[in-house]
C-alpha cells in the first residue's frame, strides 16, 4: 500500500481530481495549476466533450511523465478536425496529422527517426479516434503491435464516426442508433454483432502493455499513463470517452455517463501485460445497464414507444458476462493505481 | 495569415477563437447554506470551522468557531446537535459527528489555553445583563468584544445558570465549564455573584445603564397536587439537580420514582441512580415515541439500569405507597384515564414536569408584554420596553443551551446596533445545500466514530462523565468526513474537468474563477462538483 491509498480513505472528496489533504507529490497531473494544457483553449469541440478532456488528461500525464520529451502523431477525426482548423492550433505539443489510416505508421517512423537521430529522450504517441483505430487504421496499428514498435498509442472511443455526423463504427455497440443505423425496422439500431474488442486483440499480439481507462477515472487514466511511459515497445491504451451530441445526452452528463458505462460493467477497466490481465478496476456502485442506456437518446428506441425487455436483457447479459470475465466484482483486489 | 495550407500552425493560435461566444448558460461559483449551519440555534458557521479542523488546524478551527459561540467545550457535551440531524452525510452513511469534534477543539482549546482577546475600541457604553447562564453569558462575551462595559447580575452562588444547577456532572464536568466561563470573565465581563435583582426598575433608577439583556432562565419547577401522607417524600428535578451542586444532597432512599417525560426527568433518574437509588422507575403518561427527551438519553438511561412505567400518571401517596392509574392514548395520542389504578412502593418521588420563569422582578417595567408566563420579545429580541432586551429561557423559544447561546448571540448583535442608534440587519441568508445538490460520487465511504462510553458499572455509581472525547487522530477522520455542502472545498473537480481549459485555478484558499473567453457552458463543472457550490444561469443577450 503505497502512502496515498493509506491516507485516502479519510479524505474529503476522494475521488475527486484534487485534494488539498494530499502531499503535492501525490496529486494529479490535471490539479496542477501549471500543467502542460496540451489541448488549450480556443478548440472547436462541442460542449462536453469527452475526447477533448480526454486527450488533455492523457497526453498532460504524459508529458509530465517524460518531461515534455513528446511527440505526437494524429489520426483523422474529431479530435484532428476541432483541434487544428486552419490557421489555427490548440496543441502545445509536437503534434502531426498525416492521414486516417495510418497514424500508428507515422508513430513508427516518428520513433525510427528518434533512434536513427540518437534521441533516446524522446517518446512517441500515436492517437486517434475509434473510426481510425478500429476501422480505418487497423492495418496500420497490427503491424505497429507485431513489430512491437516504440510507440504508444491511444484510441479515444466514443463509439461511431462522430463529425462526419454519426455513423457507425466497429465501435458502436449494440442497438445503438446512429445514421447509418437507425432506430428503424424490427431491430433498431445497431446490430448485435460479436464485438471487435480492440485491447483484447492489442493483447493477443502480446505487446507489454494495454488497458482500458475512462475519462471518469481521472487518476485511473494518469496512472496508466505514467505506467505506459515507463515502459518501452508498442502499448495500447483504449480510452471511453463519451459523444454528447453523438450519444444523445446533456452536455454536462458526459462524466457521469461514462462513469456508469464503467459502473454498470460494459465497459470493463483494466490493464494488460504481456497479453495476460494483471489489474482491474473494480465496480464500486453497481448499476443495472438501464441507468446508463435511458441518459442516451441513441438508446431511446429501447424504452419508447415500449420497452424492448429481450434486447435491454442482450446489453445487461454483455455486462454481466464483462464483469465475470474481468472480475469487476472482486473487492479483494483493488485497482492498481494508487 | 500567409500561412500555406499543411505547414506549421503557431502554439496558442487557437486562442484567437474565443468559443465563450457560443454560450447560452453561465456557470457561477456560489456559496451555498449547509444544513448544519442552517439548523444550528447558535447560528455557528461549522462547514467553516470543519474545513480547518481537516487540515488539522485546530486553532482556526476553534477561532471560527468563538466568532459565534464562547462555549465550544461545554456545546460540544451538552448541544443536542441538531446539526447532526440535518446533515447531509446522513444519506451516505451517518452524520458526521460535528458534536464530538466540538467537543475536542473546545478541550483542546483549554489545554492549549487559547484565548480571545477585545480588539474594537471601547465604546464608553455599559450593559447590564441579568442571569449568568448561557444566554447571559453569550450575550456578555458578544458585547464585550464589540468594545462595550458588561455587567452580570448573578442570583446564585456560581454563573452557569442550568449549565451548572440543571445539567449533571457526569454529562458536564464542571472544570470543563469552569475554564469557559473564565475565559468570557477575562475579557473584562463583570460577574456578580449572589446578587439577585428583585426590582429592575429600582436598579435602573440608581445604576445608569445603556441596555439591558434578561436572561434568568426557568428555574421554577412546576407541581402537580398530588395528596400525600408524607410531604417530604415528594420533591422537584429542579431542586434535585440544584441541590448536588450546592452540596445540599438530597435523601432519596433506595427506591425512587421520577415523574416525567422530559430531558430533566432523565437527568433527575440517573442522578438517583448514582445517588445511591438500587431501582429508579421514570413514570410518564403516554409512551416512549411520546416522549419529549432525547432518544439517545433515554437510551444512555436505559443501558444504567433506569427502568420505565409507561402511559402512567401518579395519583396520591401514604406511607410510602403511591397510587397510580393507568392510561391511554386516544386517537390524538392524547393521555386519556382508565379508571385501572395500581399501588407502587418508593421512598421517594421527583417531580420533573417542566419549569416556569420567575418574572417577579420586572415590576411594573413599562411596555413589558408577557404571555403564557414568557416574555415577549420582537424579531431584535427587544421586549416592549425600549433598550431591554431578553433571551433564553424565559422567552417563547425551545429551551435549550443552544437556542440560548444563539440567543445571547443575536441580542449581543440587536444591543450594539441599539447603542449606535440604529436597527441590526442580519445578512442575507444564502440558498439551503440541499443533498440533491452534490454529487456524492466523489465522497468515499467513511463510517462515523463513535465515541467511546464510560464503563457502565462506573457509570451507574460516579458522577464521571459517561461520554469520552475524540483525540486527534479520530477527530481529523471525523472532520473528513464532511461534505463541505453548498461551500467550495478546492476539491479541482471543475478545474480539472473543464474540457475548454476555462477554469483558473487562482491558488490555495482562493478558490477558482471561469475564464468566459472560452467556457462553453456545457455544465459539466456544476454536474461535477462535489458540493453544489456551481451554479448555471442563462445568459442575457
Amino acid at each position: 500500500m503505497t502512502g496515498a491509498s493509506r491516507v485516502k480513505f479519510y479524505q474529503t472528496g476522494t475521488f475527486t481530481v484534487g485534494n488539498r489533504l494530499l502531499d503535492v507529490s501525490v496529486r494529479s497531473v490535471q490539479s496542477d495549476a501549471d500543467r502542460n494544457n496540451s489541448l488549450n483553449s480556443g478548440h472547436r469541440a462541442c460542449q462536453g466533450c469527452g475526447e477533448a478532456l480526454g486527450a488533455r488528461y492523457a497526453l498532460d500525464a504524459a508529458m509530465r511523465a517524460v518531461n515534455g520529451r513528446l511527440v505526437v502523431a494524429n489520426a483523422t477525426g474529431c479530435l484532428e478536425v476541432f483541434s487544428t482548423p486552419y490557421p489555427e492550433s490548440s496543441w502545445r505539443v509536437a503534434w502531426l496529422h498525416s492521414l486516417f489510416a495510418n497514424a500508428a505508421a507515422v508513430g513508427t517512423g516518428m520513433a525510427a527517426a528518434m533512434k536513427v537521430k540518437g534521441r533516446k529522450d524522446v517518446r512517441v504517441i500515436a492517437q486517434g479516434g475509434d473510426g481510425g483505430t478500429v476501422d480505418i487504421g487497423f492495418a496500420c496499428l497490427s503491424g505497429m503491435f507485431e513489430r512491437d514498435d516504440d510507440v504508444l498509442y491511444i484510441c479515444y472511443d466514443n463509439e461511431a464516426y462522430m463529425n462526419t455526423g454519426i455513423q457507425r463504427s466497429s465501435a458502436t455497440p449494440a442497438a445503438a442508433r446512429t445514421m447509418t443505423t437507425p432506430a428503424a425496422g424490427q431491430e433498431p439500431g445497431n446490430v448485435f454483432g460479436q464485438g471487435k474488442n480492440v485491447p483484447l486483440i492489442a493483447m493477443a499480439h502480446g505487446i507489454p502493455y494495454v488497458a482500458t481507462a475512462s475519462v471518469a477515472d481521472l487518476r485511473d487514466l494518469e496512472y496508466k499513463v505514467g505506467r505506459a511511459m515507463a515502459i518501452h515497445g508498442a502499448r495500447y491504451l483504449h480510452v471511453h470517452v463519451p459523444c454528447p451530441l453523438g450519444w444523445g445526452c446533456d452536455t454536462g452528463d458526459t462524466l457521469k455517463v461514462a462513469r456508469l458505462a464503467a459502473e454498470s460493467g460494459l465497459f470493463p477497466i483494466f490493464e494488460a501485460e504481456a497479453g495476460e490481465v494483471t489489474g482491474r478496476r473494480t465496480i464500486r456502485r453497481r448499476v443495472p445497464v438501464e441507468d446508463y442506456l435511458k441518459m442516451q437518446s441513441r438508446f431511446a428506441h429501447l424504452f419508447s414507444p415500449k420497452r424492448d425487455e429481450r434486447r435491454i436483457a442482450m446489453i445487461q447479459a454483455i455486462a454481466d458476462r464483462n464483469i465475470r470475465r474481468f472480475g469487476l466484482l472482486d473487492k479483494s483486489e483493488q485497482g492498481a493505481h494508487p | 495569415m500567409n500561412k500555406p495550407f499543411a505547414i506549421t500552425l503557431d502554439v496558442g493560435s487557437s486562442l484567437a477563437n474565443k468559443t465563450g461566444s457560443w454560450r447560452t448558460e453561465r456557470p457561477v461559483y456560489v456559496d451555498r447554506l449547509p444544513p448544519c449551519n442552517h439548523a444550528c440555534p447558535a447560528g455557528e458557521n461549522i462547514q467553516q470551522w470543519l474545513f480547518h479542523a481537516e487540515e488539522g488546524n485546530y486553532e482556526a478551527a476553534w477561532r471560527q468557531i468563538m466568532k459565534d459561540n464562547p462555549m465550544p467545550a461545554v456545546m460540544g457535551r451538552v448541544c443536542y446537535h441538531t446539526c447532526e440531524g440535518a446533515c447531509n452525510r446522513a444519506k451516505l452513511d451517518k452524520p458526521v459527528g460535528i458534536h464530538a469534534i466540538e467537543r475536542f477543539l473546545g478541550d483542546l482549546a483549554i489545554a492549549e489555553k487559547w484565548n480571545v482577546n477585545v480588539e474594537a475600541k471601547a465604546s464608553g457604553k455599559s450593559v447590564l445583563v441579568v442571569g449568568a447562564g448561557p444566554s447571559g453569558l453569550a450575550a456578555a462575551y458578544h458585547l464585550a468584544l464589540l468594545g462595550h462595559a458588561v455587567t452580570i447580575r448573578e442570583a446564585g452562588p456560581f454563573a452557569g445558570g442550568m449549565m451548572r444547577f440543571g445539567i449533571p456532572k457526569y454529562r458536564l464536568p464542571r472544570e470543563v465549564l469552569d475554564a469557559e466561563i473564565q475565559r468570557i470573565v477575562d475579557l473584562g465581563v463583570k460577574i456578580e455573584l449572589n446578587t439577585r435583582v428583585d426590582d429592575l426598575d429600582a436598579v435602573l433608577a440608581t445604576h445608569r445603564f445603556d441596555a439591558v439583556f434578561l436572561a434568568v432562565g426557568a428555574h421554577l419547577a412546576k407541581r402537580a397536587y398530588i395528596p400525600a401522607g408524607d410531604a417530604s417524600k415528594i420533591l422537584d428535578a429542579v431542586s434535585l439537580l440544584r441541590g448536588m451542586e450546592t452540596g445540599e444532597q438530597p435523601l432519596l432512599g433506595r427506591r425512587v420514582l421520577v415523574y416525567g417525560g422530559g430531558n430533566t426527568a432523565m437527568d433527575a433518574a440517573r442522578s438517583a441512580k448514582r445517588l445511591g437509588a438500587t431501582e429508579t422507575i421514570v413514570v410518564y403518561r403516554r409512551t416512549r415515541e411520546k416522549m419529549p427527551a432525547h432518544d439517545f438519553e433515554v437510551q444512555e438511561a436505559m443501558e444504567e439500569g433506569i427502568m420505565f412505567k409507561w402511559l402512567s400518571t401518579i395519583k396520591s401517596e401514604s406511607g410510602g405507597t403511591f397510587t397510580v392509574e393507568k392510561m391511554k392514548l386516544d386517537d390524538k395520542g392524547k393521555p386519556q384515564p382508565t379508571g385501572e389504578y395500581e399501588e407502587m412502593q418508593a421512598d421517594s418521588l421527583v417531580l420533573a414536569l417542566g419549569q416556569d420563569v420567575d418574572l417577579s422582578f420586572l415590576g411594573k417595567l413599562k411596555g413589558l408584554s408577557i404571555n403564557d408566563g414568557v416574555v415577549q420579545v420582537d424579531s431584535n429580541m427587544m421586549t416592549g420596553c425600549k433598550g431591554v432586551f431578553a433571551g433564553g429561557d424565559m422567552v417563547p423559544a425551545e429551551r435549550t443551551v443552544t437556542v440560548a447561546v444563539g440567543h445571547g448571540k443575536k441580542a449581543a448583535r440587536c444591543i450594539d446596533a441599539y447603542l449606535k442608534n440604529s436597527v441590526y440587519a442580519p445578512p442575507p441568508k444564502h440558498e439551503l445545500a440541499v443533498f440533491d445538490a452534490l454529487n456524492s460520487w466523489y465522497y468515499s465511504d467513511a463510517p462515523a466514530t463513535v465515541q467511546p462510553m464510560l464503563d457502565l458499572a462506573r457509570r451507574e455509581s460516579t458522577f464521571e462523565e459517561v461520554v469520552g472525547g475524540l483525540d486527534q487522530s479520530n477527530a481529523l477522520f471525523e472532520a473528513r468526513r464532511c461534505l463541505s455542502c453548498g461551500n467550495c472545498f478546492e476539491c479541482d473537480n471543475c478545474f480539472g474537468v473543464c474540457p475548454d481549459n476555462a477554469v483558473i485555478k487562482l491558488g490555495q484558499g482562493k478558490r477558482y474563477a471561469f475564464n468566459y473567453d472560452y467556457c462553453k457552458g456545457c455544465s459539466l463543472c456544476a454536474n461535477e462538483c462535489p458540493c453544489g457550490a456551481i451554479k448555471m444561469v442563462p445568459e442575457t443577450i
